[in-house]
This record gives C-alpha cells, sequence and structure tokens, in this order.
C-alpha cells in the first residue's frame, strides 16, 4: 500500500461525508421553493395594482356598461374593499384570494372562479400533450443536428425550425385547418374544424374518447410544432457548445463508440443549458395556448381569454391572468427541481 | 529467439492539420522507439507538436488533422486499424493521462462511474466487479475508495489528477502516454503525482511516455529524454546527458532555463532565449532553430539537419555534431 | 544641410481619444460586416429586409391610400384574384395587394417602436443591475427575474384592455412585456466587462458611476445589444401580429395580424379564400425569419464564445 501523504483528502473528506448528513439536494430544493413563492408575492402585488391603474371609479369600471343596481355596486364595493384605503383594499384581496374568490365574471354572471375551473382541464390537455411531444421530438431533432453540425439533416433541421419559429403559430394552425381540416388538392379534410367533441357521442365511451383524440389531432400538432422549433434550436447550440470539451476527448480515448461519446456524456451535459433555456420560455407556452384554442375552438383557458378581452370582462382576466401566472410559476420550479437533479454541482 | 516489436514504434510520421488558409504542418517526420518497462520524455515549448504526437498513438486527433508515416502498438500499426480495432486498443493497450485539473473529467457523473466504464465496455468485468475494482483502483493512487461516488467538482486539482491516473490505468495497458500531468498543480503535489507514476511504471512494468514543457518534471522520472522543436526531435538520449552535457544548442538552452537551487554558480548564469518558437505555417529556411541560435552558423539558414548520432544511443539535430 | 527655418514643416497633431475611438470602432465595424458577407443565411436575410422595407415605404406610390377606404371599395367581396386585383379582396371588396402593401407599414412600424422601448427599458436595466452591486442591483435583478415569468401575452392582454387600443399602445404593451430577455443578457454581459482590469482602473481614477457605465460599459456592451436589438424586432412583429389577432390593435389600422383577425372573423376559411389568410401570415413568416437569420448571424459573429470554435 502506498505510504503517501494525502493531506489535502481529510479536507474533502468533510465534503464527501457532509454530503450525506446535511445532504445539498434539500437546500436546493427549499431555495428553489423560496424564490418561486417570492415570485408568486410579486404577481400577486402586480396583480392587485393593474386593474387598479385604471383612472376613475374601481366599482364603476368593474361593472362598466353594465346596468348593474346601486346596491349591488356598493355591495360589491364593499366586498372589495374600495372604500377603504390601499392598505385595507390589499388585505381584502388577500383575503379574497385566499377563499378562491376572484369576482364576478361579466359575461358569465358567474364566479371567475368557477368559469376558470370549468374550463381548465381542455387547456392542461392540449397543453400538455403538445409540450410533451415537442420536448421529445424538439430534443432528439436537436441532438441530431447538432452533433453533426453542417450536414445535409442539420441543415434541413435549421432551416425547417427556423422557419417554424418564425411563423406564428395561430397561422400555422389556419394552415393545418386549411390542409387537414377543409382540405385542399390532394390534402384530405379529415380532421374536424374545431371544438372538442362531437355532438351527441358520449364522453366516457371509447368513441368518447377517440372522438376527442380526433378533435385534438390538428391543434395540439400546431402547439407541437411551433415548441418544437425553440426546443430543437436550444438543444442543438447546447450540444454544440459541449462538443469541443475535453472530457469529451477522455471519453473516445476510453474506446467508447461514437454514439455513446454522445449519448452518455454528451447529451447530459447539454441538457443542462437547455433546461434552463426551455424554463424561460415556459410564458411562450400558455401564451401559443391562448391563439390556438381561439383558432380551433377549444373550450380552454385560452378561448376563454379571447372571449373575455372582447367584452371587456376585466374580472375574468384578472384571474385568468393569476392563473396563467401561477402555471407559469409552478412549470418553472418543476423545471429548477429537474435541473437540480440534473447538474449536482448545484447540489453540493 | 524471436525478436519483440517495441511496444511504441514511431517511424517518421508527419502530422497536418487543414486550416482555412493553408496546412499547418504540427508534426514533421518523427521517430521515436519505446521498449516495455521504458520511461521516455517528450520536452518542448507550447506549440512544439508534442501533444499532437500523443493525440495520434491513439488516433485521438480532430478530424482535420493528416497522419503520415508508421505509427505501431506492440508491432500493429495503428493508422491502418480498423476502427473497431482501435476502439477494442484504445485504454486496453494504451492509455493515456490527460490533465486533471481541466475538464477532462464528465462534470456530471460520478468517479466510480467514470473510472468503471473503460472496465465494463471492454468486457474484463460486470457492473459490481468493476466497482470493486474501481475501489482497489483508487487505492492504488492513494485515494480513498468511498471517493467514488464523489463527483468532479468537489475534489481539488491534485485529487482529479490521481483520479485521471487511475482511469489510465483501468484496463491494465501496457503503454501509458501521460500528457502534462503535473501542469497546473502546486510545486508539492507535483512531486506526489511524479512519485506516484514513476513508481507505478515500475510495479506494473508498463511503458511510460511523458509529456512536459517542464524539464525538470522530466529530469527527475524519465531514463530517456526527447526534445521537440518545431514539429521535429533535435535531440533524443539518455536523460542525464541530455540535460547536463546537451548535444544541441535548443536542449543547452532549455535545461539551462531551469535553475538549480543551490548552485550560486547557476543564478549567474544567462538563461532564456530570445525570440519565440516560430509559426508552423511560416518555418525558417535551413534549420528551425537558427534564428535564436547563440551558436549558429552561416550553413544554418540553408542546410536542414537531420538527427546525427552523438554517442550511443544518443542523437542531435545539429551541425556541430560532427557527422556521420 | 541649410533648412529654411521660415518653412516650418506642419506638425500633425496627435489624433485625440475620441478619434482614436471612433476608428477603432470603424475598422470592427468593417471587421463585422466582411464576417456578416460570408454568411449566407445573413445576407439572404438582409436582402429579404432591404426588399421589405423598400416595398413598404413605396407603398403610397404603389398602392393608392384610398384602397383602404372601406366606403371605396370597388370590388365583389371575398373574391379570388383576378387580373385587376392580383390577390383578391377582401370581404369589403378592397384590393388584399393593398392591404398587405399598407399593413407592412403599420406591422413594421409597430414592431421598431416596441423595439425601441422594449431595448431602452432593457439595456438600462440590464446594466444597471450589472453594475450596481448590493442591495440595488439586487432588487433590479429579482425584478428583472420576475418579469420574466410572466408570461407575456396574458400581461399584454389585460394592458392593452385597459389602456385602450391603439398603435402606440400596442408597441408600448410589447416594449413593457419584452424588455426582461434582453435585460437578462445585457446584465450578464454588463457582469463580464466591469470584471476588466481597466474599468477598475477607471473606477480608481475617480470614474462615477455615470461615466463607467456610458463610455465603458455601454461601448462594450453595444455589440451585443446590436445582435439582440435584431432578434428583438422579430418577437416585436409576431407579438404585434398576434394582438392585432386578438382584436387589441388599432381598429382604424390595417397590419397583418388584423388582416388575420378580419380573415378569421369573417369565415375566409370556410369559404376556401386562401389569398386572404395565406399571404399575410406569409409576411410576417418572411419578415420575422428574415429578422431571425440576420439576429443569428450577428451573434455569432459578435459572441467571442461563439466565435472561437
Amino acid at each position: 500500500m502506498p505510504g503517501l501523504p494525502d493531506a489535502p483528502v481529510a479536507v474533502d473528506e468533510a465534503a464527501v461525508r457532509g454530503r450525506r448528513r446535511f445532504p445539498g439536494t434539500d437546500s436546493y430544493v427549499l431555495r428553489r421553493v423560496l424564490a418561486s413563492v417570492g415570485t408568486l408575492a410579486f404577481v400577486l402585488v402586480f396583480n392587485f395594482f393593474l386593474f387598479r391603474i385604471l383612472p376613475g371609479d374601481p366599482a364603476k369600471n368593474l361593472t362598466r356598461n353594465r346596468q348593474i343596481p346601486q346596491e349591488q355596486v356598493d355591495a360589491l364595493r364593499e366586498s372589495f374593499g374600495l372604500d377603504q384605503p390601499l392598505a385595507g383594499q390589499f388585505l381584502a384581496y388577500l383575503r379574497n384570494l385566499v377563499t378562491g374568490e376572484l369576482g364576478i365574471s361579466y359575461k358569465f354572471r358567474q364566479p371567475v372562479f368557477e368559469v376558470i375551473a370549468d374550463r381548465i382541464w381542455p387547456t392542461l390537455l392540449l397543453v400538455g400533450t403538445g409540450t410533451l411531444i415537442a420536448t421529445v421530438v424538439g430534443l432528439r431533432l436537436g441532438i441530431r443536428s447538432g452533433w453533426n453540425r453542417g450536414g445535409r439533416f442539420d441543415k434541413v433541421t435549421t432551416g425547417t425550425t427556423l422557419t417554424l419559429y418564425s411563423m406564428p403559430e395561430f397561422w400555422l394552425g389556419l394552415m393545418l385547418l386549411a390542409l387537414f381540416s377543409v382540405g385542399v388538392g390532394v390534402f384530405p379534410g379529415i380532421f374536424p374544424t374545431g371544438g372538442l367533441r362531437s355532438p351527441g357521442v358520449e364522453p366516457g365511451s371509447l368513441e368518447g374518447v377517440l372522438d376527442l383524440l380526433w378533435h385534438l389531432a390538428l391543434p395540439v400538432a400546431t402547439l407541437a410544432l411551433a415548441y418544437l422549433a425553440e426546443y430543437t434550436l436550444v438543444m442543438r447550440s447546447s450540444l454544440i457548445d459541449e462538443i469541443g470539451e475535453d472530457y469529451l476527448t477522455t471519453a473516445r480515448a476510453k474506446g467508447l463508440p461514437d454514439a455513446e461519446v454522445r449519448r452518455r456524456h454528451a447529451v447530459p451535459n447539454a441538457l443542462l443549458p437547455t433546461t434552463t433555456l426551455i424554463a424561460l420560455n415556459l410564458g411562450f407556452v400558455v401564451s401559443g395556448a391562448i391563439t390556438i384554442e381561439t383558432v380551433f375552438s377549444i373550450p380552454g383557458l385560452g378561448l376563454l381569454t379571447y372571449e373575455a378581452l372582447r367584452v371587456p370582462d376585466f374580472p375574468l382576466l384578472q384571474g385568468l391572468f393569476l392563473v396563467f401566472s401561477v402555471g407559469v410559476i409552478a412549470a418553472n420550479l418543476a423545471a429548477d427541481l429537474i435541473y437540480g437533479r440534473l447538474d449536482p454541482r448545484v447540489r453540493g | 529467439m524471436i525478436p519483440v516489436a517495441p511496444l511504441l514504434e514511431l517511424e517518421d510520421v508527419s502530422i497536418t492539420y487543414a486550416a482555412r488558409d493553408g496546412d499547418v504542418p504540427a508534426v514533421r517526420g518523427v521517430s521515436l522507439t519505446l521498449e516495455e518497462g521504458q520511461t521516455l520524455g517528450i520536452a518542448g515549448e507550447s506549440g512544439c507538436g508534442k501533444s499532437t504526437l500523443a493525440a495520434a498513438v491513439l488516433r485521438l486527433l480532430p478530424a482535420g488533422a493528416r497522419v503520415t508515416g508508421r505509427l505501431a502498438l506492440d508491432g500493429e500499426d495503428v493508422l491502418a486499424m480498423s476502427w473497431g480495432r482501435l476502439r477494442a486498443v484504445r485504454w486496453s493497450g494504451a492509455s493515456v493521462i490527460f490533465q486533471g485539473a481541466l475538464h477532462s473529467l464528465n462534470p456530471v457523473q460520478t468517479i466510480g462511474r467514470q473510472v468503471a466504464e473503460p472496465i465494463v465496455i471492454h468486457g474484463l468485468a460486470d457492473e459490481s466487479g468493476a466497482r470493486a475494482k474501481v475501489g482497489e483502483l483508487l487505492e492504488q493512487v492513494g485515494l480513498p475508495a468511498r471517493h467514488a461516488d464523489a463527483y468532479p467538482h468537489q475534489l481539488s486539482g491534485g485529487q482529479k489528477q490521481r483520479v485521471m491516473i487511475a482511469l489510465a490505468l483501468a484496463c491494465s495497458p501496457r503503454l501509458l502516454i501521460a500528457d502534462e500531468p503535473t501542469t497546473a498543480l502546486d510545486v508539492m503535489i507535483q512531486a506526489q503525482v511524479l512519485d506516484l507514476l514513476d513508481r507505478l511504471a515500475r510495479d506494473l512494468g508498463v511503458g511510460l511516455v511523458m509529456i512536459s514543457h517542464d524539464l525538470s518534471v522530466l529530469g527527475s522520472a524519465c531514463q530517456r529524454l526527447a526534445i521537440m522543436y518545431a514539429g521535429r526531435i533535435v535531440e533524443e538520449g539518455p536523460t542525464a546527458q541530455v540535460l547536463r552535457t546537451a548535444a544541441h544548442p535548443y536542449s543547452a538552452a532549455l535545461a539551462a532555463s531551469f535553475p538549480t537551487i543551490g548552485d550560486p554558480a547557476a543564478r549567474r548564469r544567462p538563461r532564456g532565449l530570445p525570440g519565440d518558437p516560430p509559426d508552423p505555417r511560416d518555418l525558417p529556411s535551413g534549420c528551425a532553430f537558427h534564428p535564436r541560435c547563440p551558436v549558429v552558423l552561416p550553413q544554418c539558414a540553408t542546410d536542414d539537419v537531420r538527427l546525427r548520432p552523438v554517442a550511443d544511443a544518443w542523437q542531435a539535430a545539429c551541425v556541430r555534431v560532427a557527422a556521420p | 544641410m541649410n533648412a529654411d527655418l521660415g518653412a516650418q514643416p506642419a506638425v500633425p497633431r496627435a489624433p485625440s481619444r475620441r478619434a482614436i475611438a471612433r476608428a477603432r470602432r470603424r475598422e470592427s465595424a468593417s471587421r463585422v460586416w466582411r464576417e456578416f458577407r460570408r454568411s449566407r443565411s445573413g445576407m439572404f436575410g438582409l436582402a429579404v429586409l432591404i426588399t421589405v422595407v423598400l416595398l413598404a415605404l413605396l407603398a403610397p406610390l404603389l398602392a393608392d391610400a384610398q384602397g383602404l377606404d372601406v366606403t371605396q371599395a370597388t370590388g365583389d367581396p371575398l373574391s379570388p384574384p383576378t387580373s385587376g386585383y392580383p390577390l383578391g379582396t377582401d370581404e369589403a371588396g378592397r384590393s388584399v395587394l393593398t392591404l398587405l402593401l399598407w399593413g407592412a407599414r403599420i406591422s413594421l412600424f409597430v414592431g421598431f417602436l416596441a423595439t425601441l422601448i422594449s431595448m431602452v427599458i432593457g439595456t438600462l436595466v440590464g446594466i444597471c443591475a450589472g453594475h450596481f452591486r448590493g442591495w440595488g442591483g439586487g432588487l433590479l435583478d429579482r425584478f428583472t427575474d420576475w418579469f420574466l415569468v410572466i408570461p407575456y401575452l396574458p400581461l399584454a392582454i389585460v394592458l392593452a384592455t385597459v389602456l385602450g387600443r391603439s398603435l402606440f399602445n400596442v408597441a408600448l404593451v410589447i416594449g413593457v412585456t419584452s424588455w426582461a430577455g434582453t435585460a437578462r443578457i445585457i446584465r450578464a454581459q454588463t457582469l463580464a466587462v466591469s470584471s476588466r482590469p481597466y474599468l477598475e482602473r477607471a473606477r480608481v481614477l475617480g470614474a462615477g458611476n455615470w461615466h463607467q457605465m456610458s463610455r465603458h460599459i455601454l461601448p462594450n456592451v453595444s455589440p451585443l445589444i446590436f445582435a439582440n436589438t435584431t432578434l428583438t424586432v422579430a418577437v416585436a412583429i409576431l407579438a404585434e401580429t398576434t394582438l392585432s389577432f386578438l382584436g387589441l390593435g388599432d381598429p382604424l389600422s390595417v397590419s397583418w395580424g388584423s388582416m388575420l383577425d378580419s380573415a378569421f372573423t369573417v369565415g375566409a376559411l370556410s369559404t376556401g379564400s386562401w389569398w386572404y389568410i395565406v399571404p399575410p401570415g406569409l409576411c410576417v413568416v418572411v419578415v420575422v425569419l428574415a429578422f431571425t437569420l440576420i439576429g443569428r448571424t450577428l451573434e455569432q459573429i459578435l459572441n467571442p464564445r461563439l466565435r472561437e470554435r
């Protein structure tokens, strides 16, 4: 056994041991959760001031152009604490939030909370499926084009994704509708022009599920195409950044075939900046949902937003803004936690 | 008795990089031999081609590089190997000790996984057997086995260098190539790492090629020393003789630039060389060293001298060495 | 030698600091242009952009402004392209080609204005966040991160609804919702620049904050700002198109987005009036793609990290 002095080990032993006693993972998770709560607080405050920047009496604005009896306006004013100083209003606002009181929608004459709760699941279905497909396909395309940069696959992929990226997603939806719903020339018009269900189909049955899928096909395809452009480009450039690194030479020298060098070493490292960049763009996912639901008449939160802004239904808009923001914050937190699992350096 | 092929044999090896504005000759006609159990040091300033040479042995050069000449590992022509054979030979026939202090290790994988990887790939053991072997290797280089669960960023520079050594030994290669194994390390750690390499080479009977710009490092660890300049070997011989009584003026200048502590006369001796190493794309005529040579002769600008024997197993490429 | 002492040769004045700086900037600008010329995609984007801007500027000459007046429309509503109407007509009988040309002006104008607002806010916040350490910079930092998280379209919709529908408001809304991305990039670059030695020296010599930021940081961050601006215009034009499509644009102006809104509302899809739906969207794609290609090329040239490869 070598009798070599190994002084530096003492310091790192503590680090390696400490890693198990006070796992760094937990503190990272805590930090990210706290950051998200901070962002949420900001959004709440921002939301509060948002419709108070309207000139004039907020109660009148809430009930703009509506023939509402004076007692209701007064009741509204009281429940929102509008006759109190700002601090009181803010407390009333927070109190209302906690109880799920987001106001009454003009258009639907129902509590905003109910209206939103009714229409949330189509959006979740649409956005969830679309993002999943976009991520899986986009990352693979990005890896393949980035690894063989400059090749024919790369050129075609980059050109196509750049074009998709430059397209307004709702116009892409219109084009897909024209090609596959209305049908043009050789393209079959086999998909429905909108909506979520065909009339007369039992939602719970197998036929209902298939009908749902049939209706969701084009909108999900539109969303997926619109998002995967970004993901492909980001993954591609992240991978290109890794290609010149020394640890890949080490991997090759060990005798690994090219595909394994890419899969085991380059990609896990390239995923780190990719995750960060994708997280930054999660806001666009929500924005895409709004326009695509409008084009395809999917009765989700996006179409609801469109209907609300036409009125304009301020309480509903405000509630939707809050829900969208919370959604993006939550998704960002999820992305942060995923990043924490991928990169050991932030944990320890 | 059948003569055994040398462990590493380079015969007139030239390496050229293709660049946008013309080819760059990084290595020009290098010939070297290394027998089993020998240690050879290759010294030279940055850009002289020594790292390129090291990478060439396992065909690790970037895509635009062209290699000519003969490069044989245990008698087998590396340049003619099929892709599959090359991958099999990599790490099991010869391995490279990269500079650990830099990013030669995957930052998101544990040390243990990275050291185990070549063992598993070359079919030397399964997952659990490899894990045991990793523990052994780490202890061989003086690291506690539990460091297998650590990530590279948790280790110091010296520890990472030891990991690189352990990694290089993973498949019990017959040849080790250490590329700047002590650069970017503290002097104390340097000594430890060199000691380690020296002992391992002796105990395991592997051939060791050590590449460095630091002659003091090579002086202590290598039996033979080769000095490179502008892509050529300008002197090659037993270490002690090359260092103390260099036959080539460049070797002499290089040796002189590393002062001997405790020798008062050394402090007053002139050191260093004027000028910079030449740009490989724009080499001087004749002997590439002549613009900086302190003992230059008129014919050095026109005559390019190849290696000439100075004594037994010692050669230098200088016109001042008596012609054969 | 007998020199004529009366005729002194004019001693050239040493070039002023500003002249040196200007010459250096000119030189680096020409270097950037030379490298840009080599990029096929960049040059293609530039060619497209110049063409579109020219067409937009020449719109009054190419298509009579009268063509925009709904009351004076002479064509049949939603009729396909004919020799008289090369791109057919809209639901009021106006020539789609006329709308397209004039719409270009609005789309580009709003895009540029929104970019200006976004870049001004983003640059200011970015440089200050990167330059001022301590809780001032930290606060700006947090502020930027918060704005990054908020989804842009819901915010834009709420703001646009509240502020009212006008061209300026659309530009303002887009500017206010998109500055955060720029700020982040500028902040990172400012931090990188701030750590350089000459800034330390400037500080030691007593350079105030404003001087440091405007004379040292800004010129070094400018190339990045330039590349980022191009990409921001692309995003701004897409945003304007989206907001107009949703009906939040100026009701009195025609832009490509508002054309798509009208087309969608009158059911151009089901009547197969492709000439009303395809061209405006296609124009947006082409222009945004052009800006994106230019921006990416500039980024590759100006980002030292990317250049090393």
